[in-house]
């Protein structure tokens, strides 16, 4: 153990890395704690992104005002952090008069709640915001909005490691011990961590952690989410999110838009105590499609790129009623621990004002210094796509790896993926590069650049081909290379002569000799970039 | 600012279509022309197909797939014929301005022509929708042909694959060859997708069975694939409860359909066949769009590689008379779908002049004839001893016959297979087609030709 730390934080979901981000505004020594291989793997990626107001959530409940709260800061984080946040509004849309009284009662709670900008609307206004809605009427949220919950969280963790966070991914926490100086002890599958401080932003091994913290008696269940994304085709028919009228504890299925343009189709909500499976099941697909198209009625199955699940982690009383979020520090069982239960949605749309509010709880029991050097900006990765003609000219002008397209679908250029790939925390997987990219992402889901990106992974992180994985730490791509023979490596560009040369010296040894005849001649033209006649110039 | 240049014929992709039409306009006289195309050579999908089995039919000899390219990079090549590596097409406006973006920087062409051939891309698992979770493991079947001819990369060992397209069954026999295991083939219709030929070379040959009306249900596993669920299908395509089978693998291959690659093509406003998800053309393989033509996977996912470069070649002839006229005849009478056909090309046609007829049918047909009516008088009538989907089918409709007026109906009436592999498994002889297959065009797999139709949306 090399150093004692000031605070560990144990997650680097959403809440942890709003953490990390808050606390490095003090001068304090933080380490994340992180099981899987980047941020924002499990629970804060896997939601629609919707930035909520604040109305669903009883009042009183820290739900209701830590939504309020991180809403109303939203725009100047995504400002200062470079993620992509709109606050588009939303709509619950209703077509019965029970909906309608159910809407009234809602709205009225949101206005004890503090959310502002809450309105009922009428059709014809309702088809004028969203005219490819199906409803009578419908409540509407001006404040709501959407985020890219990757970016957010990636842009939060690195600002906190730009200010001086470590982070230490594949760390899953296996034991928490509290020494006699006071310190504690966190043991992790790759070593010991020592921390004055400890915080439990966990998600959904939350009720783990607690345990190990002493806190125990937290019952956690899993609310497992099916989604399905629609091609960008359709965003324009989304220009904001479409719900039904809520029940008390469910939502119900909604329509909604990403801040890159896919339409999503969810949640399922299905209780379950396994949290960690992610498939997908047909019935929910079904089900999925059958509730969208009642008051959304575009949804084409050839519009599909990808289904996902995600897992809410709730706490829950004996009687199975979901509480609200536990935020706490509990100082005769585990002083100096914060300790995060049950951060559910809204907890995305929360998680900064989360952070800020355990950090004043943290504050009424030490003082931390101010560090007068935090630095609340980070840059995003321009994105050539969203640039225009002039501006895209200028950025391959200062570095031509602009020019170069990676990914066709959605334009990224090599020198995004390069910069993906240097991020300040680091960069182990294919799909770290995927969401700070949107490389992969499309309708071809990587057909066309995986390769290429799988290529450049390797090269610049020095992975082999068998080190290297897609997500998870099991998740390799690659068994190995297809020959080792000295001098073959496609290395840049897979000249096809090369190939075609492997070919046959497989085939050489087998009966069919049907893949042997393509040796000869196939490479020449493939050298040269501009032919005979001098074209670019 | 963005540099503007000025060239005839802009060909958007150097591919089997690409370097086809380009060396028709040099033949039809045509100089001023530029090749765009976005990796670091030409050959386009050609590249990693390095089976053989190309250009019976084109050039009367089997190759490769990177001869078959290199074939005609050598006429570009000789021919001077202009082309860009390494650069993208960004966009295709409707007055045919074309941005293309390379390492040099942004450069925009006015084109007289814009000659649209950038292939086609493979279906995914998520266009599918299978259930299950979402372990590394599972790929299309071109991407891990990529990854085996180009990149030296192994990403398979025990190994399922879902849909019998041509470029499935072809990896079937490149994975067995370079030492994986093929559990089998599992196929949703009743009948292979590919051609027989590809049955008999890439599967019988290597002991690889075809399983038919079954799909998945399910795929397991959290980091790695451990396992694909299996069921039978009914009539309808849907899984049949009970029937569900694990069989454990780490590695999905999907081979279920290919989708015409045509995001610029809607860029510059041309209109979509939802049957063939590639332009609607007249007979010159004009788009709706003047000036803009497409040829190739771009415009319909083809079987055979030759039939590519044999449609590139007649759109390089009429676009050489649209570049040195400014115009070519109108083309107001409709070609529509009848009866069993799934698709045709091209969807509009002049009345005046003959044309080539491309159509799919929808499943096998016996003792088949492809009838061509205008206004309910057959014009034109062949006769085959049977169709299936995998196969293309080309036709000369001569201009005798032929009225300016009145729209064209295709049909194809026979004797309808009642599924069972007995369709696409056993002859190799498929009619007027002709049999040098497995060159299967791109990256091969005619399961395209159900792109639309057969794989299992409707579930």
């Amino acid at each position: 153990m090399k150093k004692t730390y000031d605070v560990i934080i144990i997650g680097a979901g959403v809440v942890g890395s709003a953490m990390a981000r808050e606390l490095s505004r003090y001068k304090l020594d933080i380490a994340v704690l992180e099981k899987n291989l980047d941020v924002c793997f499990e629970t804060s990626s896997r939601n629609t992104g919707v930035c909520h107001g604040g109305f669903a959530y009883d009042p009183g409940s820290l739900k209701a005002r830590l939504c309020v709260e991180g809403n109303r800061m939203m725009g100047q984080l995504s400002e200062e952090l470079g993620f992509s946040f709109k606050r588009c509004g939303k709509v619950l849309v209703g077509n019965t008069d029970e909906e309608y009284e159910q809407l009234l009662r809602v709205m009225a709670q949101g206005e004890v709640n503090g959310a502002t900008g809450l309105r009922m609307i009428d059709e014809e206004e309702l088809h004028r915001l969203v005219p490819a809605v199906k409803g009578k009427f419908a409540l509407l949220s001006e404040n709501s909005g959407i985020l890219d919950p990757f970016m957010f969280t990636i842009a939060l963790a690195e600002n906190a490691a730009h200010n001086g966070a470590e982070y230490f991914f594949d760390s899953e926490v296996t034991d928490i011990r509290r020494e006699e100086d006071g310190t504690w002890t966190i043991v992790t599958v790759h070593g010991l961590f020592r921390s004055r401080w400890v915080v439990n932003a966990a998600g959904l091994g939350c009720g783990k952690v607690s345990d190990m913290l002493g806190l125990t008696g937290y019952r956690i269940i899993g609310s497992k989410d099916d989604y399905i994304i629609l091609d960008r085709r359709l965003g324009r028919l989304v220009p904001m999110p479409i719900y039904t009228v809520p029940s008390n504890t469910y939502m119900g299925i909604h329509v909604t838009i990403t801040t890159d343009g896919n339409v999503l189709l969810g949640p399922t909500a299905e209780e379950t105590d396994d949290l960690s499976y992610y498939g997908v099941e047909q019935k929910n697909l079904d089900y999925l499609y059958e509730e969208a198209v009642k008051i959304w009625p575009h949804v084409e199955r050839s519009d599909y790129i990808r289904t996902y699940s995600g897992i809410l982690p709730k706490w829950v009383d004996e009687n199975g009623q979901i509480q609200d979020f536990k935020i706490e520090i509990v100082d005769n069982v585990a002083p100096n621990a914060v300790n995060l239960v049950g951060i559910e949605s809204p907890g995305l749309t929360a998680s900064v004002a989360i952070a800020r509010y355990a950090i004043s709880m943290m504050l009424e029991r030490e003082k931390f210094e101010e560090d007068l050097s935090f630095d609340p900006i980070r840059k995003p990765i321009p994105r050539f796509e969203q640039l225009c003609p002039a501006e895209q000219a200028a950025l391959i002008e200062e570095n031509p790896d602009y020019g170069e397209i990676v990914c066709r679908c959605e334009k990224v250029t090599r020198a995004e993926i390069l910069q993906a790939i240097h991020n300040p925390l680091g960069c182990a997987t294919m799909a770290s590069v995927k969401y700070r990219t949107r490389s992969m992402m499309r309708r071809c889901q990587g057909g066309y650049c995986q390769m290429r990106i799988s290529q450049m992974l390797e090269e610049e992180t020095g992975q082999s081909e068998t080190e290297l994985v897609y997500m998870r730490k099991d998740g390799h791509p690659f068994f190995g290379k297809v020959r080792e023979e000295e001098g073959w490596d496609p290395g840049a560009g897979a000249a096809a002569g090369n190939a075609s040369g492997a070919e046959s010296a497989s085939a050489a040894g087998c009966s069919s000799g049907a893949e042997s005849a393509s040796a000869a001649g196939c490479s020449s033209g493939a050298g040269s970039s501009v032919t005979g006649k001098e074209v670019a110039k | 600012m963005i540099e503007r240049r000025y060239v005839d014929a802009l060909i958007v992709g150097g591919g089997p279509a690409g370097l086809a039409a380009a060396t028709g306009l040099w033949y039809s006289g045509i100089r001023d022309i530029l090749i765009v195309e976005r990796e670091k050579h030409l050959g386009g999908i050609l590249r990693q197909c390095i089976h053989d089995g190309f250009g019976l039919t084109q050039l009367g000899v089997t190759l490769s797939g990177p001869e078959y390219a290199q074939h005609y990079v050598d006429d570009v090549e000789r021919m001077e014929i202009p082309y860009i590596t390494n650069a993208t097409v960004l966009s295709v406006t409707p007055s045919r301005v074309v941005t293309v973006v390379s390492r040099d920087g942004l450069v925009e062409y006015e084109a007289k022509a814009v000659i649209l051939t950038m292939g086609c891309r493979e279906r995914t698992r998520g266009a599918l929708a299978i259930p299950g979770e979402r372990p590394t493991g599972v790929f299309t079947a071109g991407v891990a042909q990529a990854y085996i001819n180009l990149y030296n990369r192994m990403p398979a060992r025990e190994v399922i694959i879902l849909g019998s397209g041509d470029i499935g069954m072809i990896m079937a026999r490149r994975l067995t060859l370079e030492g994986a295991h093929v559990q089998g083939v599992f196929e949703v219709m009743p009948y292979a997708a590919g051609l027989p030929r590809n049955v008999e070379q890439c599967l019988n040959d290597y002991n690889i069975p075809l399983y038919l009306s079954r799909t998945a249900t399910k795929i397991h596993g959290s980091g790695r694939v451990t396992g694909v669920t299996i069921s039978e299908v009914d009539a309808h395509g849907k899984p049949i409860p009970g029937t569900e089978k694990e069989y454990a693998c780490d590695t999905v291959i999907l081979s279920v359909g290919l989708i015409p690659e045509n995001e610029l093509s809607l860029d510059a406003g041309v209109e979509l066949d939802p049957h063939t998800r590639g332009a609607f053309v007249d007979e010159h393989y004009m788009t709706g769009v003047e000036g803009v033509f497409a040829a190739g996977n771009v415009l319909h996912v083809h079987d055979l590689v030759d039939y590519v470069s044999l449609e590139a070649e007649r759109l390089a002839m009429s676009a050489a008379a649209y570049i040195k006229d400014g115009s070519l005849p109108a083309c107001p009478l409709a070609v529509e779908c009848g009866e069993n056909v799934g698709h045709v090309i091209p969807q509009r046609v002049s009345g005046t002049s003959g044309f080539q007829l491309s159509l799919r049918v929808r499943g096998p047909l016996r003792s088949c004839t492809i009838k061509v009516t205008q206004d309910g008088r057959e014009v034109f009538s062949h006769k085959m001893r049977k169709a299936i989907p995998a196969e293309m089918i080309r036709l000369e409709i001569p201009a005798a016959g032929l009225s300016a007026s009145g729209d064209l109906m295709v049909e194809a009436m026979g004797q309808v297979e009642d599924g069972g592999a007995s369709g696409a498994a056993g002859s190799a002889d498929c009619g007027a087609v002709g049999s040098g297959d497995s060159g299967a065009a791109g990256s091969g797999d005619s399961g395209a030709a159900g792109s639309a139709d057969y794989a299992p949306e409707g579930r």
